[in-house]
């Protein structure tokens, strides 16, 4: 059995020439939560996607439990995404189905159990998030943090072995924060998953990553535990860490000079 | 929304459609004149039915008691043989007669049926040998107006063409409501 | 130098065009694709019965009253236009027939179709786009989910079924509303009314091609509903663009299609 159950072996990906990532390298042991960190459009989410085989990598190969994700026709793309779950950034909670029917959602699509023991599964899952109340409300009727909480109940519903986090912390005041911070790595270890989180917020992510991976310009730029991190002296990841202003990332997008732009603007017409 | 509800509002909804068609069906349509049980079927000769259609009634004294199956030409007689289907409840003597009337001025054609005397019945496969054309409404104008035309001629003192003696019974009252009509041609 | 910018401006008009016809054609397969798919997916959503009958519910139930109002009027407003015509022709009595083959024939099937784009396929667009504005058909592929057959396929089933019943039902109304206005309003007579009817309407004829007519109907204007829905951009301006051409598109293929349809009915 493979120590690592996903790896990203030299994974080129990107649109009409544009190369979004070149030649990335990584991987996820089992039972370890993996953090990737990146400043916004660095392609984070779209790793995500190539994982989840929703997108074909240009170059490179993308591997879940041994399996080449591209190479897999429709259904054993499906068999590869039944052994993952995913929360998406802002929940995605079907808004026609009430909390209970989103979190049944899964089991009844997927699997044959019979009505009264999904009910006794959706309750478990609501009640590891702590919404096991709130189960005949429709998504509309929860705030973000709630919604997040359901999403991840949905997402672990049928147990899966990797779950991954679409910017899990994105939008939420600080107690919700705290709450799905807890409820990642506590779900991680409850279920003996793999957790891949996909975020840009450093603070709470060191505190529950085992691993980080720094993506920048496509590449993967620095690795490493986050007590590591914290203390590395590349000054793209001092930046990132510490909320630089200023940096190896530029304030200011590429231009030409400022001074020459202003003045042509007037000889221009 | 509750699936019960759910299941009870479509049950409604296709019961009404299914009303509506069955309304349409048998209020609206002729499904109740066109099912009209078991027919036994005769055909008849015609050198010309107009505009009749197949599905188009079979009347007898207004009644409709079957319905045109269909229109062929015959190519070695060169007349129209049409096929029609009469419910099995009415029997019809050897020699009766089938006409092709229209509905009003402007309506539909269909065949009339007036029962003659024989004592033996149409049977299916039978052959009604008396009939009679429709009325083509062009010809009938034309023929009037031909008829018509000769009467001014000689009205007109030119008496080269003879006015038929027919002609000359009704003639000179014809004539004249042909004048206050405006017929300027003639 | 007036030359060369002559030269150019034609040049990007004649691209414009190019790239707007290889635009429709690329949606025309996509959509057919699409309707393909939604095809080969259909055993799944016929086999859980009770998701088609949900979006029944949302589109041939709720379209019930604006569908019957409408129906209700377009029969009086036939019958009296119908009526003012024909009684220079000293045919009043034909009015049951005007009302009845304009009805079944056309304004049935045709205003039912464009009256279901408006209301249901707009919003089929509209609910389509927006969860995919929200990753919720994302997040289904990734359940292992194919969204086509639990969202596209359902709906489509579902406006196909509802379409033609519509369609019968807006007949039946509009033949009622002509009928309040023709008999106890102008006084028509009542027995003339349906006798003169019901021996010029054929069901096989005239019935029948009107419930073909607006299956037709069903199928494209639910599917360029899809279509258009699966398509949007994910963001709120594309939603509301889809939406629009949901009922541009949906209107005018209606329209191209009666034509078609008729020409053929009427031929064979």
């Amino acid at each position: 059995m493979n120590l690592n159950i996903v790896e990203i072996d030299n994974l080129s990906f990107g649109y009409k020439g544009r190369l979004l990532h070149k030649g990335i390298n990584m991987m996820f042991p089992r039972g370890k939560v993996v953090a990737i960190m990146g400043g916004s459009g660095s392609g984070k989410t779209t790793l995500l996607r190539l994982i989840g085989g929703q997108i074909k990598p240009s170059h490179g190969e993308v591997r879940v439990d041994g399996d080449v994700v591209h190479k897999q026709d429709r259904d054993g793309i499906f068999k590869l995404r039944r052994k993952m779950g995913m929360l998406f950034q802002h929940g995605a909670l079907f808004t026609d189905l009430s909390v209970f029917d989103n979190v049944a959602f899964p089991m009844r699509e997927l699997t044959d159990l019979p009505e009264s023991m999904i009910r006794d599964l959706v309750l478990m899952k609501l009640n590891a998030v702590g919404l096991r109340g709130a189960s005949g409300y429709m998504p509309v009727e929860l705030s973000g943090g709630m919604a997040r909480r359901v999403a991840l109940a949905r997402a672990v519903a049928l147990d899966p072995n990797i779950i991954m986090y679409d910017e899990p912390f994105a939008g939420l005041d600080p107690i919700s924060m705290g709450v799905i911070c807890d409820l990642i790595r506590s779900l991680n270890d409850a279920l003996g998953a793999t957790s891949i989180i996909v975020s840009h917020d450093v603070k709470e992510t060191f505190l529950i990553a085992d691993y980080v991976y720094f993506v920048a310009n496509g590449e993967v730029a620095a690795e490493g535990t986050p007590h590591d991190l914290m203390h590395s002296t590349l000054p793209f990841v001092h930046q990132f860490v510490h909320g630089e202003k200023d940096g190896p990332v530029p304030f200011h997008c590429p231009a030409a000079n400022y001074q020459s732009e202003l003045m042509n603007s007037k000889t221009n017409d | 929304m509750d699936r019960t509800t759910i299941d009870l509002w479509v049950g409604v909804f296709v019961a009404l459609g299914m009303a509506a068609l069955l309304g349409l069906a048998m209020k609206v349509g002729n499904l109740t004149s066109a099912n009209i049980g078991p027919t036994y079927s005769v055909s008849a000769a015609f050198e010309n039915v107009g505009s009749l259609k197949p599905h188009a009634p079979v009347k007898s004294a207004g009644v409709v008691v079957g319905r045109v199956d269909s229109i062929n030409f015959d190519g070695s007689k060169f007349e129209a043989v049409v096929k029609i289907n009469i419910d099995q409840r009415y029997a019809f003597p050897k020699d009766t007669f089938a006409n092709i009337y229209t509905a009003g001025l402007l309506g539909e054609q269909y065949i009339g049926l007036e029962a003659g005397g024989d004592e033996a019945n149409l049977k299916n496969g039978d052959k009604i040998t008396q009939t009679q054309d429709a009325i083509v409404l062009e010809k009938m104008i034309s023929q009037f107006l031909f008829s018509k035309a000769s009467e001014t001629k000689s009205d007109s003192k030119e008496p080269d063409v003879k006015p038929l003696a027919s002609a000359k019974a009704s003639g000179s009252k014809a004539a004249t409501k042909a004048v206050e009509l405006g017929d300027p041609g003639f | 130098m007036i030359k060369s910018t002559l030269l150019i401006a034609v040049a990007r008009m004649l691209r414009g065009l190019g790239a707007r016809m290889i635009d429709r054609i690329w949606r025309l397969g996509a959509g057919a694709r699409l309707f393909f798919l939604t095809i080969f997916y259909s055993g799944e959503s016929f086999r859980r019965f009770h998701l088609i009958l949900r979006e029944i519910y949302f589109t041939g139930v709720m379209s019930l009253l604006i569908i019957i109002v409408s129906a209700f009027f377009v029969g009086m407003v036939l019958a009296l236009q119908g009526y003012n015509t024909l009684q220079k022709y000293g045919s009043s009595e034909a009015i049951g027939v005007l009302v009845a083959l304009s009805l079944v024939r056309e304004l049935g099937p045709v205003v039912t179709a464009l009256l279901f784009a408006g209301r249901a396929g707009t919003a089929i667009t509209a609910e389509i786009g927006l969860m995919k504005t929200t990753e919720q058909l994302s997040a289904m592929e990734m359940m292992a989910v194919s969204p086509i057959a639990r969202v596209v396929a359902p709906r489509f089933w579902a406006g196909v079924i509802s379409m033609p019943i519509l369609a019968t039902l807006f007949s039946m109304v509009g033949i009622l509303g002509g009928y309040l206005v023709a008999v106890p309003l102008i006084g028509v007579d009542d027995g003339a009314f349906w006798s003169q009817m019901q021996a010029n309407v054929d069901f096989r004829v005239d019935i029948v091609d009107g419930l073909i007519k607006s299956l037709v109907f069903g199928v494209a204007c639910t599917m360029i509903a899809l279509f258009e829905g699966f398509d949007a951009p994910p963001t709120a301006e594309g939603v509301s663009r889809a939406t629009t051409r949901t009922v541009v598109i949906s209107s005018l293929t209606v329209l191209g299609l009666d034509f078609i349809l008729t020409s053929f009915m009427l031929v064979v």
